[in-house]
């Protein structure tokens, strides 16, 4: 069905689709239209789903690894402070290998009080072992939570993927979207580990340094199989459904000389800030990043790189042009841009470009710039 | 299925890949386990199973760094017993004060001795008015038997709280801890109790406890923890163990 919907209304849209058993959700600005979306659908009858009204974020997740540990499909959404106040569970639904999918509307982090976007939140939660994905269009937000849920259920990977969409920017920007029914696109949940009253069996007790090494590997080993899921995932859904979108977007790509990378929204506003470099002669392209974990393999080509971060790591950089640095060995031009939801528009982005210095970090609108 | 937060049982079930319990064992983060509880009671119940969900906490993870999640569980009417077995401090970590701690005593924290009273969380509990709730004592093990089989017999949330004497940490020899649960029943220190559908009933060994309770002195005399305590931590108890007493005769009596 096509119509027209916020990237939030994309994500409960998905959700629907996919009828998870239980969904645990506790509501923060710019997410909660995912949740009361949801509660509608429940209390309808169209989403034949529990939904718990959880009393904290922290207990969303802990629900949500309650109900998957039996088996069961889960899904729950957060932002900003209740991602963060979840921490804890979040490291435990990747430990525990439970195939939990979470919508997290990218935030700002206090204080002072900002719910604006930016992509802080996640980057906190890039080392719990989940999945992350980053959206730029309410259609992409729509397709990538379908997708998010075969992914991680897949047998090679049982790992909880975060779907992430920039707050306000996506999560409020409405846009066509086209709506339809997965099939068996994503099959039922089948979880190897599914706590079994016949079978009965301890989970998550206290384990030894040999173990807990091994336990550890194996999530690493997923994350690496993952990979391949993703791209099979892909590939299938562009073949029944004739959309495709990779593990980076590249746009007027392949014979730029310099390539401005970013992630989410500003992403999408850097094709146009490519545009209209080309115009003026400077053979510019975009790749927007969307798997963030695992993290893509990039052939950066020897390129100028024009590294748009809308984060920070206090005492380090940013965090893709610190990842871009260490796995590609790339000296990008780093600009930290957008925090706390400033407005970044393509003139700024193209001035970026004309203006870049390799190996550089700018950070945008800050007087005594760096 | 039990669902386990950080506690003493996190250890004495036993070390990976071997269990010492023979039904499933979830072991939860610290302030999780109610909520954990949720979500496996809702997917359950959607699926059609009743299998039984039984939350087993101590009283660090109950009525401190778990009661915000036992207070959501229980308000959403969810469909679980909580057990609470409360031996009075952080036990598992090596016997530090929790909001169980009584009045008076010792812990590694409280060197000098508690300074303030136990929480009353069985008032807590009730406020949230579930279907079912009661006090136990591990000195009185058909009881318990009664009280878990009646919990598990009635939908909603349930709560069992236990007392559990600890020879480690309450310094007393352990082939004493029965003895030591019979004197905090006899003493009047902990009552025996059921709240079931709001009507309150104080168990006949507590209702003759009451009646005729020994000194409190011949409760706290054998734990280490209570040695040295002041003249004006054991008037604390003392008066703590009669409101309570009076309090719950008065809800028996229906004129709270």
């Amino acid at each position: 069905m096509l119509t027209i919907a916020t990237g939030n209304k994309a994500v409960a849209a998905a959700v629907r689709e996919l009828h998870p058993a239980v969904i645990a959700a506790y509501p923060i600005t710019p997410q909660t239209e995912i949740v009361e979306q949801i509660a509608a659908y429940v209390t309808s009858g169209e989403l034949d789903s529990r939904y718990i009204p959880v009393e904290s974020e922290h207990s969303a997740m802990a629900a949500c690894i309650g109900a998957s540990a039996t088996g069961s499909r889960t899904f729950t959404a957060t932002s900003s402070h209740g991602l963060l106040y979840m921490h804890e569970m979040v490291n435990w639904a990747a430990g525990a290998r439970l195939p939990i999918v979470m919508a997290n509307v990218n935030r700002a982090i206090g204080p002072g009080w900002n719910i604006w976007a930016e992509h802080t939140d996640a980057f906190q939660e890039r080392d719990t072992g989940w999945l992350q994905v980053y959206v730029s269009t309410v259609q992409e937000a729509f397709d990538t939570t379908i997708m998010a849920f075969r992914i991680a259920e897949h047998e090679d990977v049982l790992l909880p993927v975060m779907v992430n969409l920039d707050g306000f920017l996506l999560s409020h920007s409405m846009q066509s979207l086209q709506t339809f029914a997965p099939g068996d696109f994503v099959p039922p949940l089948s979880l190897p580990h599914a706590i079994d009253t016949a079978n009965p069996a301890g989970y998550g007790m206290l384990t030894g340094p040999g173990d807990y090494f091994r336990f550890r590997w194996e999530i690493e080993r997923s994350m690496r199989r993952a990979t391949a899921v993703i791209a099979g995932t892909e590939q299938e859904f562009a073949r029944r459904f004739g959309r495709t979108y990779g593990v980076a977007e590249e746009y007027r790509y392949d014979d730029a000389d310099v390539v401005v990378i970013a992630m989410g929204t500003l992403g999408k506003e850097a094709e146009v800030a490519v545009d209209t470099l080309r115009t003026e002669g400077v053979k510019a392209g975009s790749l927007r990043i969307r798997w963030f974990r695992p993290f893509p393999v990039l052939d950066l080509g020897g390129r100028d790189l024009v590294v748009i971060d809308r984060d920070y790591s206090f005492g380090f950089g940013g965090v893709i042009a610190g990842s871009l640095k260490a796995k590609f060995r790339a000296d990008p031009y780093s600009v930290i841009a957008g925090l706390g939801g400033q407005e970044v528009t393509f003139d700024d982005i193209a001035g970026f470009v004309r203006d870049r210095r390799p190996g550089e970090e700018h950070w945008f609108g800050v007087d005594g710039n760096v | 299925m039990l669902v386990v937060p950080a506690c003493c049982t996190s250890v004495i079930q036993g070390i990976f890949p071997h269990t010492a319990v023979n039904v499933p064992v979830y072991n939860i983060a610290f302030a999780a386990a109610a909520a954990c509880a949720s979500g496996m009671s809702e997917a359950l119940r959607k699926a059609g199973k009743k299998t039984n969900v039984v939350v087993y906490a101590g009283d660090g993870g109950t009525v401190d760094i778990g009661i915000q999640a036992l207070s959501g569980a229980f308000e959403r009417g969810t469909d679980l017993l909580y057990v609470c077995y409360d031996n009075e401090a952080y036990s598992n970590t090596g016997m530090q004060r929790s909001g169980a701690t009584p009045a008076g005593a010792w812990t590694t924290t409280t060197p000098a001795g508690k300074s303030q009273v136990k929480k009353d969380f069985d008032a807590i509990v009730a406020a949230h008015n579930p279907p079912y709730m009661a006090t136990a004592c591990v000195a009185y093990p058909q009881d318990i038997f009664r009280k878990v089989g009646k919990a598990l017999s009635i939908r909603g949330p349930t709560f069992l709280h236990v007392l559990a004497p600890c020879p480690t940490g309450w310094r007393f020899s352990s082939d004493l801890t029965m003895e030591i649960g019979r004197l905090a029943v006899k003493s009047g220190m902990w009552i025996l109790y059921e709240r079931e559908y709001g009507k309150v009933t104080i168990n006949a060994v507590s209702k003759a406890a009451i009646r005729n309770p020994i000194p409190i002195e011949d409760y706290l005399a054998p734990q280490g923890r209570f040695r040295g305590i002041s003249r004006k931590a054991v008037d604390t108890l003392r008066s703590q163990a009669g409101r309570m007493a009076e309090r719950l005769q008065r809800q028996e009596d229906g004129v709270c």
